[in-house]
């Protein structure tokens, strides 16, 4: 470290850890933000998508005649046009612009019809007739084993298996073997969907000869720049992708979108803007959503709760195409050892392709599912054990900067705090198990990373870039990738920038997520851009700090590492007399240096697991949370209030505290809604109507989202661990506080009236079931009875740490078994040694 | 071919944040429509068109109104208020404080129906309870914030509205204090 990072490090904070105003508050509360469908252009042309009224059908033939000479009609455009397939991950790339010979789900765009307004775009899209061929649709997991042909999709691991998952690390049957209470259970998490308030939307704009801008809601602009690249066949050099400010993203924002696409080709084509504005139902369509997951989970404890074995099986409903799918197996699993200690972990998963919208990440991507297994899992194991599940949590958490049974490298652990925390204020101690017949506490935790270790494709570039610009102004500019989705994340990197540099945030300009203008970040998801961008941020400030303080120094004839940076000078460390304005700092730097730009960048270290499917899990490090739930049920009729939910979460340090709060009241919210009420149903039309499977309730009024009337009151708890990993030691706080909410509601129903309810939504009938089953003298519980036999596949077998293993898998030639030694993570050199060995540890991850 | 454009046109002086504009729309278009699309009033936003969100409320003649469920000709010669007519010249209306500075705007997308709602309920109640607003803002759906910290919000505006010194406690900002545990 040098001596003025020492500087800044004793430095109070101006800025970090205080409660200021985002950046963007007052365009947002002026009206003045430009989302993607506020643009508009001269000359402007409007695309309606044609989609799919089959679920699953060969097409026959698509009519256009009718649609080509209607009023306004500029062109219509079908699949055979655009036929390079795309997808996000490398390993499932099962997407066309527009269904060339086959639609996999009702919604699935056919053709796109561009006309001069919306009105005739629209009117003309229902003039164009499509025939199909049907075939048998498949609705669920159980269908797809049951029928292999036809195929969805010509790919996968099996007939309308998309993804096997089958990893066995530690001695799984030893463990089971020395355990006092092995325990079982089916549990179904029902699929939903993000719901942001804003539509998708994407204008495309031509620019000189062969070059397109566009304008898009998404959360991802690197990759839409890439796929835009891939289908169009041009240089990626040509093309600009724009993330506009986005209202409200979830997960939901973060593939590369028909539409997209369908508006840049045209744009190209016909030489003018071309914008494409979904409508609601259209968005339910474009899903990406939380997938349906049946679990079985079997764990093996010790007398005093501490488990020694568990073997986890899911069965994820994966809509139409892949999207982020096999990250998303991988993810039902891969953090489940990221809490408790767990020696002994084997873990199965299958993906299934079914006919209907593609499921893919959403807000905890793949988490949440098996989080809500695990966590009302133990509150059945404490009950049995006798143990206070408070109390069994906090004995068996996972120590701090160990690496788990599957090779994950934890980093700080404020799990424990956070549990004392909620448990303190709520009572938990003179009231669980204590309240009234009806009033029931229930508690969970859970924990996600803080961006995923590895991009989704594989290269040796940073994820990502922060670019500074100084000049004699004494405003800074910068410029970075990443994507503002409404987290706060323009807030978080201008602050960073402005507190190395001890200037104001009004001195501060971003440019943001324009892949012309801005160095490149991998897009708002997987909670990564406070860690990622704030340390290529903390970076290129550094670097620009070092100038400054340079220049000043001689100028000043003092020593720069005495220099402070702070109030908008740059001054003498013991006399703030002795000192310039910041802006004349920047003049002596640029006399001294000529014009002045510095970067940053930001690669996470290489996580010490190296068997296939050890891509996804790996993250900087992981935050915490624990949550209690106070609830009333009425016993009569299974309905219930959700009281208070109290909320503990390791940010490891707070940027803004009061924006850090916005994110765990959401994902509470969010979590709340998923436990509640929210689910992604299908059904099918009647024979006479074709039998085709559809989206129950593709609008807002019905599918159900908790209103203001529906909130409880939320008291929140920050836990500040200042991990070594963070910039100034922050974690997340946009996913991870969802997490423990949901099992937390369905473990403080069985306090209130004794019935466990092992699937969600936790609608009031299954309560009302669950009771009625007690009443006669059955198990109090509803839920799913059975898991499907699914032939998994033989499993990787990876040695753990305990084991002196080295993170590879024990079949891999370079494995050393039972050596003791640990391994060496982290190095340039494992870095290389792993991307020429593609095959090893690869496996595409969000 | 002309003619769908053409004979489906209308005409109407549209009164909006008290600044008279003509404006030419086909004539079943709505207001949120029009406001949009033809005045470039974008502050209004839409998240169904459909009624069911709230996205697009805007204040007729003091009243909530869900724009996409009004026709623009329906809203001649009647009082409109966007959102982009709350500040007055470049200082902003209490509401529009007190939502940047407690965060209760994140993506901010519904924020403006949201604010527009809130200002009529604050000009009917200026001193609204917590159940006030939470029925007044019923009908709109925020997928970001989890709503209390935008009840909190309203609150806070009525009281700088009134001139009252109330605000929301300092654990409203920084978290709530860490509880100590007894015994400890």
């Amino acid at each position: 470290m040098s001596a003025h990072q020492s500087r800044i490090g004793q430095k109070r904070f101006e800025l970090l850890g205080k409660p200021f105003r985002r950046v963007d508050a007052r365009a947002k509360v002026t009206g003045q933000t430009r989302f993607a469908d506020d643009l508009s252009f001269p000359r402007m042309a409007h695309v309606k998508l044609v989609r799919s009224t089959a679920a699953h059908a060969n097409i026959k033939h698509v009519d256009c005649t009718v649609a080509e000479k209607m009023p306004g009609v500029l062109y219509i455009l079908l699949g055979d046009e655009l036929p390079v397939p795309y997808g996000i991950l490398p390993v499932s790339q099962d997407e066309q612009t527009l269904a060339i010979d086959k639609v996999r789900f009702v919604g699935d765009p056919i053709a796109a019809v561009v006309a001069l307004t919306e009105d005739q775009a629209h009117a003309a899209a229902l003039a164009v007739k499509v025939d199909y061929d049907l075939l048998p649709t498949i609705d669920s997991v159980r269908t797809a084993l049951k029928i292999p042909e036809p195929r969805i999709h010509d790919y996968g691991d099996e007939g309308n298996i998309h993804k096997k998952v089958s990893l066995k690390f530690g001695a799984v049957e030893d463990g089971f073997e020395q355990s006092d209470l092995i325990l079982e259970d089916t549990v179904f998490f029902q699929g939903n969907t993000h719901l942001p308030i804003e539509q998708h939307s994407a204008v495309a704009v031509p620019e000189d000869e062969d070059r397109i801008t566009l304008y898009s809601a998404t959360q991802t602009p690197h990759y839409v720049h890439r796929v835009l690249a891939r289908v169009l066949q041009l240089p990626a050099s040509r093309i600009r992708v724009i993330a506009c400010s986005v209202g409200g993203g979830f997960g939901g924002k973060t593939d590369p979108f028909n539409h997209e696409i369908v508006v840049a080709y045209l744009a190209l084509k016909l030489g003018r803007p071309v914008k494409a504005t979904l409508t609601r139902e259209e968005v339910f369509y474009c899903h990406r959503g939380r997938h349906p997951v049946l679990m079985h989970i079997r764990t093996g404890f010790s007398k005093d709760g501490a488990m020694l074995a568990q073997h986890l099986r899911t069965a994820l409903d994966g809509g139409g195409y892949g999207s982020y799918g096999v990250a998303s197996t991988f993810y039902t699993g891969a953090l489940q050892t990221t809490t408790y200690t767990l020696p002994a972990y084997r873990f199965e998963a299958a993906r299934a392709f079914t006919n209907k919208p593609p499921c893919g990440p959403k807000r905890g991507h793949g988490t949440p599912q098996p989080r809500f297994a695990l966590e009302v899992h133990l509150d059945k194991a404490a009950h049995k054990l006798g143990i206070d599940p408070a109390e069994m949590r906090l004995r068996n958490l996972a120590p701090a900067d160990s690496v788990t049974a599957n090779w994950l490298q934890l980093g700080s652990i404020g799990l424990g705090e956070c549990i004392e925390a909620v448990v303190a204020g709520s009572g938990w101690k003179e009231r669980y198990g204590k309240l009234p017949a009806g009033r029931g506490l229930g508690i969970a935790c859970g924990a996600y990373l803080c961006g995923a270790g590895l991009p989704i494709y594989w290269n040796h570039m940073p994820q990502s870039g922060v670019q500074l610009k100084l000049d004699r102004s004494g405003g800074v500019a910068v410029f970075c990738g990443q994507a503002e989705i409404g987290q706060g994340s323009d807030s978080v990197l201008a602050a960073i920038v402005a507190e190395v540099l001890g200037i104001s945030l009004a001195d501060v300009r971003l440019c943001v997520a324009d892949t012309d203008l801005t160095p490149v970040d991998l897009g708002s998801y997987s909670s990564r851009v406070t860690l990622m961008v704030g340390h290529a941020a903390v970076q290129a400030a550094e670097r620009a700090r070092d100038m400054i303080a340079k220049a000043v120094g001689d100028q000043l004839d003092v020593p720069a590492n005495h220099l402070v940076f702070a109030e908008g000078r740059v001054f003498q460390a013991g006399d703030p007399s002795a000192g310039l304005d910041f802006s004349d700092a920047v003049i002596a730097a640029e006399a001294r240096f000529g014009t002045l730009g510095t970067t940053g960048s930001y690669i996470p270290p290489r996580a010490p697991g190296r068997y296939r499917g050890a891509g996804v899990g790996p993250s900087p490090t992981y935050s915490y949370t624990a949550a209690v739930i106070e609830t009333e049920v009425d016993a009569q009729t299974g309905m219930y209030d959700v009281k208070h939910v109290w909320v503990a979460h390791d940010i490891g340090k707070a940027i803004n505290p009061t924006l850090v709060l916005g994110q765990i009241e959401g994902s509470v919210y969010m979590g709340l809604g998923e436990a509640m009420m929210e689910e992604q149903e299908f059904r099918r039309l009647p024979k006479r109507l074709s039998s085709a499977l559809v989206h129950k309730m593709p609008s807002m009024l019905e599918y159900k989202s908790p209103g203001f009337h529906d909130m409880p009151e939320i008291t929140s708890y920050l836990i500040e661990t200042n991990d070594k990993n963070g910039p100034f030691g922050a974690k997340e706080v946009g996913q991870g506080p969802l997490l423990p909410v949901i099992p937390a509601l369905a473990n403080a129903i069985f306090d209130a009236v004794g019935v466990r309810v092992d699937q969600v939504p936790i609608h009031p009938d299954l309560v009302l079931k669950a009771l009625q089953a007690g009443a006669r003298g059955k198990e109090a519980r509803a839920g799913p009875a059975a898991f499907p036999d699914i032939d998994f596949g033989e499993p990787i077998i990876v040695d753990t740490p305990e084991q002196g293993g080295d993170g590879r898998a024990a079949d891999d030639p370079k494995a050393r078994r039972n050596s003791g030694v640990g391994s060496s993570a982290g190095t340039m050199k494992d870095r290389d040694q792993a991307l020429k060995e593609k095959d090893s540890a690869s496996l595409t991850t969000t | 071919m002309a003619s769908t454009l053409t004979s489906s046109l209308t005409t109407a002086v549209l009164s909006i944040n008290g600044e008279d504009r003509a404006v030419v729309f086909p004539v079943h278009h709505t207001l949120l429509e029009v406001l949009r699309e033809e005045c470039a009033l974008t502050g209004t936003k839409h998240g169904c068109e459909l009624g069911e969100c709230g996205a697009c409320a805007v204040l007729v003649d003091g009243e909530p109104v869900l724009s996409c469920l009004m026709l623009a000709a329906e809203a001649s010669g009647r009082t409109i208020e966007t959102v982009e007519g709350l500040q007055q010249d470049n200082a902003l209306h209490p509401l529009q404080t007190a939502f940047a500075d407690l965060g209760a705007t994140q993506c901010g997308y519904c924020i403006p129906g949201i604010l527009m709602v809130a200002k009529g309920l604050l000009v009917r109640e200026p001193d609204p309870s917590d159940e006030q607003i939470r029925e007044a803002l019923a009908g709109n759906l925020c997928r970001c914030t989890g709503y209390n910290r935008i009840v909190l919000a309203v609150k806070w505006a009525g009281a700088m509205a009134r001139g009252d010194e109330w605000r929301p406690a300092d654990e409203d900002f920084l978290s709530t204090p860490i509880p100590v545990v007894s015994g400890q």
